[in-house]
């Protein structure tokens, strides 16, 4: 019984076309439930939301950064260590508003929208919406509350996916309430 | 050389997933062609049988000429997830109809990891539409 094919190197990955079927079906069954497109994307996002915070724990473990000094590098740790990391591409940071508080993603192959076409009358889905919430979750257990939203998406007919992420404000450890 | 080809996807249930027609030649809507339209539809669905008593028979999924009626020859691939691909035609373009066979199941494949796409239902993407009919014009009608 020779298993080696399927164990080769690390057992816990997991092939991509599978990564990327799973996500579509989850999409799918999203926008079944929920009927709306922003409803699914919503939920999308939320359902970001808390892989990020988990997944924070995850990255730093084991990609070892340090702190970041600005938000300049955090945009730089995001593209070339999170997103290498996890899905095996490096979007382009670009698009700095003069502030330095905001800042663009550019990604070209994004390996969840493999062989995915927005059906009719859904072209308002966001496809990705997960990535915005996985990088608001993340961050927020670092201490930054940003937003992040699709600028430019490929599913909808644009060259590019654009993803623009902006700093709000840094946040407190706050002391919960009725502890000294 | 009247190269007229009509291809159609047959689902589970018999039904029709996708209809094309190819022609060479300009063949501009001759009333008595356009009687011939529902014809293909029933020549292809008779064929049906025949095909699926061939599919057991080899190993291929390619089952070059299956049936024939009048003039039609009817041309089949079974895919292995037995989507039956029927092409009816009336002169004998086995290599051509092999190659635009293998295009149409490659673009198929591709349409079918679409999440939103549900098997066995009517194929509307327009993308699809475009591919195949490259395909046929590449292929087919040349």
């Amino acid at each position: 019984m020779s298993r080696q094919a399927v164990r080769a190197g690390d057992p816990k990955k997991v092939s991509g076309e599978l990564f990327t079927l799973t996500y579509g079906a989850l999409v799918a069954q999203l926008l079944k439930d929920y009927e709306s497109d922003e409803e699914a994307s919503k939920q999308l996002d939320k359902m970001g939301y808390n892989i990020g915070i988990r997944l924070i724990e995850d990255f730093l473990a084991r990609s070892n950064v340090g702190r970041c000094h600005d938000f300049r590098e955090t945009a730089d740790v995001i593209a070339k260590v999170g997103f290498k990391m996890f899905l095996g591409i490096i979007p382009v940071v670009t698009n700095w508003s003069p502030a330095g508080d905001e800042f663009s993603l550019l990604v070209e192959n994004n390996p969840l929208t493999d062989f995915v076409e927005l059906p009719e009358g859904h072209s308002n889905l966001d496809y990705s919406a997960i990535l915005c919430g996985v990088l608001r979750g993340a961050l927020e257990m670092v201490q930054m509350e940003v937003s992040a939203w699709f600028v430019q998406d490929q599913l909808k007919g644009d060259n590019i996916t654009e993803i623009r992420i902006k700093f709000i404000r840094r946040l407190e450890d706050a002391v919960p309430v009725g502890e000294d | 050389m009247s190269g007229n080809y009509y291809f159609v996807i047959v689902g589970h249930h018999d039904n029709p997933v996708f209809e094309m027609e190819f022609a060479s030649g300009s063949r501009s809507s001759d009333p008595k062609k356009d009687d011939h339209r529902h014809l293909n539809q029933f020549i292809a669905h008779a064929a049906l049988d025949l095909v699926d008593e061939q599919v057991w028979m080899t190993n291929n999924m390619y089952l070059k000429i299956v049936d024939k009626f009048n003039e039609w020859f009817v041309s089949a691939f079974v895919t292995a997830g037995r989507m039956r691909l029927i092409m009816l035609h009336d002169i004998k373009n086995e290599e051509g109809i092999k190659n635009f066979f293998q295009e149409v199941y490659e673009t198929y494949i591709k349409h079918a990891m679409n999440p939103f796409y549900e098997p066995n239902t009517r194929i509307k993407s327009a993308a699809f539409d475009r591919k195949v009919h490259y395909a046929g014009k590449k292929y087919l009608t040349g």
